[in-house]
């Protein structure tokens, strides 16, 4: 029964992790799907986490906190589109640059604002997402196994989290269904042939990194008034790279993005629950083992050893109209 | 429309123009928080160049930004990105730590030049493995090398907690090394020679930095080596067509550029901590792109601009405890801003000047 409790355990607070990857690793795919890498993903998800929690705890609404995330993000992703698009700089030093302003910036005004040392005042109550119960988790209580699954599992998140997972279809749907999707995807593989087509390349490139913000803005309102209730150093704690690595991972597909997701989030999970705890024939597996494992991972798909990763052909090429 | 600019527009004009735009959107970040940026810049100037143990502490930063930034220079120049400096030095300080710990009972005189090749032989490395999975299997450099500053902190979390912190010490860090594992102070130097000067963590790696600038400058302009990643770094295709086999250049490029950054822990571990700790790397590493970027991959412009770093570095602590509104994180902001600036948003200013200045060259060329 205690190892059922544990594992049930570990898969809730799996979930959790899960979540904020999605955002993030679904950012990333709208953004690197249209041809623009993004390794400030980190950064977009910092920013918004201070961003969320600063609104949260100044207007008492957890929505407003959540747009004045969404907000600051959007903001850093223009500014990667200026650099990256308008002005064809190079994308990964882009990138870099976000993350540096966001986490030196979020720490600067916070402290002006707030004077806890970088940190946002802790807010409670309708400035915070709360856990919500789910209908029929009463009813389903006494079914045995189901009934535990839903009242554990399923139920207890708050909207953040749901919100997350509806993600994954929605971003199938608009990439894959709509004429936006068809044409995001073919200017990250041949912006050439859909400048031809007349479709301004530019445009789309631009509305592609302000998605990317959008959900990276909920990724950090996520951090701060959902996960936590308040905003703290350095809080992303490299969740943006794992985010960068989930999306390789899923070959910039939405749903092997949840699979990839889910396996990163429960494996951070696990290496918190199962410290110290001795595996028969392999012995004590280190805590630094699991946790640098989606690294690993990545690498090793990377380098095409398991399977092979191809990103957007014209991922990181600033697109030159011809004259 | 000319976009070729003169050489000295592209070495000096245009960089000029990107750092005053990163300064001045830095002093807005001041204004915005309230307080007064000519005031701040006082500050700052004063804390890093206004008294000798200021001076001293600018140097020692600017000894680590020296070395993270001539590596990623010399990546650059083979057409390579390597955002894994910091992880690289990460991995170095092992190295460094082994020789130290090994043979600190004797002199430093011995061991200094075993802690560089530990260093830089550990640095290597971990740039190498990106290198090679670069150069044979195509994964992107950029996306491993990231994932390598990860997994050299998870390594050496391991290794501080379970294999080479002090046994039944709390504190996750080496057993200190005896004085014979410690690189001479500046001041004992100047010491040496009868000088007097304040102390500072200033130490004899500043001279190493130095050396390994003129060193890559040699590489990079004057042997075949550099020549070979210059045409790399040029056109992947010119140099298979000349020859040179990519994936060796990628590898060693990557080899040099992780030894250069590896260096970087002589200064920290051998020179000023005297023992491995955690996080000693503390985002020097990164900085090194922005040093890099300002000294357009030149080791006379990487010199200059890692002393730039130097002054924010300790000119900002000095800022921070003048001035507490403003805390040390603003090094991070201006960090940034000269990053998007000279970085990424380089083409900004440039088509501008370019039409400027053949404008006047035309004018002239008609009077």
């Amino acid at each position: 029964m205690e190892t059922i409790e544990l594992a049930i355990q570990v898969l809730d607070s799996g979930l959790r992790l899960t979540a904020l990857l999605l955002f993030a690793c679904l950012a990333g795919l709208f953004s690197e799907r249209s041809g623009i890498f993004d390794i400030g993903l980190e950064g977009k998800l910092l920013g918004a986490a201070f961003a969320a929690g600063a609104g949260a705890a100044v207007t008492g609404s957890a929505w407003l906190g959540l747009l004045c995330g969404i907000g600051v993000s959007v903001v850093l992703s223009l500014m990667h589109g200026l650099a990256s698009i308008t002005f064809r700089g190079n994308q990964i030093i882009s990138g870099v640059a976000i993350n540096f302003l966001a986490a030196g910036m979020a720490i600067l005004f916070g402290q002006a604002w707030f004077g806890r040392g970088g940190n946002t005042p802790s807010v409670t109550g309708a400035a915070k997402f709360n856990d919500i119960s789910l209908p029929l988790v009463d009813t389903l209580n006494n079914v045995p196994v189901i009934g535990m699954l839903y009242r554990e599992l399923i139920s207890g998140h708050t909207i953040l989290v749901y919100i997350a997972f509806a993600f994954v279809p929605l971003t199938w749907f608009i990439l894959f269904r709509t004429r936006f999707g068809l044409r995001l995807r073919a200017v990250g593989e041949c912006p050439e042939a859909v400048d031809t087509a007349g479709i301004s390349v530019i445009w789309l490139r631009y509305r592609a990194v302000i998605i990317c913000g959008i959900l990276c803005g909920f990724g950090g309102a996520y951090l701060s008034i959902s996960q936590n209730s308040f905003f703290v150093r350095d809080m992303s704690a490299g969740k943006g790279f794992v985010a960068l690595a989930a999306l390789i991972f899923a070959r910039w597909m939405p749903f092997n993005a949840l699979v990839s997701c889910l396996l990163f989030g429960i494996l951070e999970a696990s290496a918190i629950a199962f410290q110290g705890i001795t595996i028969p024939g392999i012995g004590e597996i280190p805590v630094q083992f699991i946790q640098a494992l989606p690294y690993i991972l990545t690498v090793i798909l990377l380098a095409g050893f398991v399977g092979k990763a191809v990103p957007p052909k014209a991922g990181g090429v600033p697109y030159v109209k011809e004259r | 429309m000319n976009q070729d600019l003169p050489r000295w527009a592209d070495m000096v004009l245009i960089p000029a123009l990107n750092l005053a735009m990163a300064l001045l959107m830095s002093g807005l970040v001041v204004i915005i928080i309230g307080e007064n940026p000519i005031e701040a810049m006082k500050y700052l100037v004063y804390g890093s160049l206004g008294y000798g143990e200021g001076i001293g502490y600018t140097l020692y930063y600017a000894t680590n930004f020296i070395f993270t930034g001539l590596a990623v220079a010399v990546a650059f120049h083979a057409g390579l990105f390597n955002i894994g400096g910091e992880g690289q030095a990460y991995v170095a300080g092992i190295g460094v730590a082994i020789a130290c710990l090994w043979l600190d009972n004797t002199h430093w005189l011995i061991v200094f030049p075993l802690a560089i090749f530990g260093g830089a032989a550990f640095g290597a490395l971990w740039a190498a493995i990106p290198g090679y999975l670069q150069a044979k299997r195509g994964s992107h450099i950029v996306i491993t090398t990231i994932m390598f500053n990860f997994i050299a902190s998870a390594l050496l979390v391991y290794l501080l907690v379970n294999v080479m912190k002090v046994p039944g010490s709390m504190a996750t860090e080496t057993r200190s090394f005896e004085a014979g594992a410690h690189l001479p102070f500046m001041s004992d130097i100047f010491a040496w020679f009868g000088l007097k000067i304040e102390k500072s963590p200033l130490n004899l790696s500043f001279f190493l930095a130095i050396a390994a600038s003129v060193a890559v400058w040699i590489l990079i302009w004057k042997t075949k080596l550099g020549y070979a990643m210059r045409t790399l770094g040029f056109s992947s295709t010119a140099a298979l067509y000349a020859g040179i086999s990519p994936a060796r250049i990628i590898i060693i490029a990557m080899s040099i550029s992780g030894a250069l950054a590896g260096l970087m822990a002589v200064n920290e571990i051998m020179g000023v901590q005297h023992r491995l700790l955690l996080g000693y790397t503390a985002g020097y590493g990164f900085v090194g792109i922005a040093v890099a970027l300002m000294g357009r991959n030149h080791p006379v412009g990487i010199f200059f601009a890692a002393i730039l770093f130097g002054m924010l570095y300790q000119g900002g602590a000095e800022l921070a405890f003048e001035m507490p509104a403003i805390t040390r994180d603003m090094i991070v902001v201006i960090q940034g801003m000269v990053i998007l600036f000279t970085g990424a948003m380089d083409h900004m200013f440039r088509p501008t000047v370019a039409r400027l200045l053949s404008f006047t060259r035309s004018q002239q060329e008609g009077a």
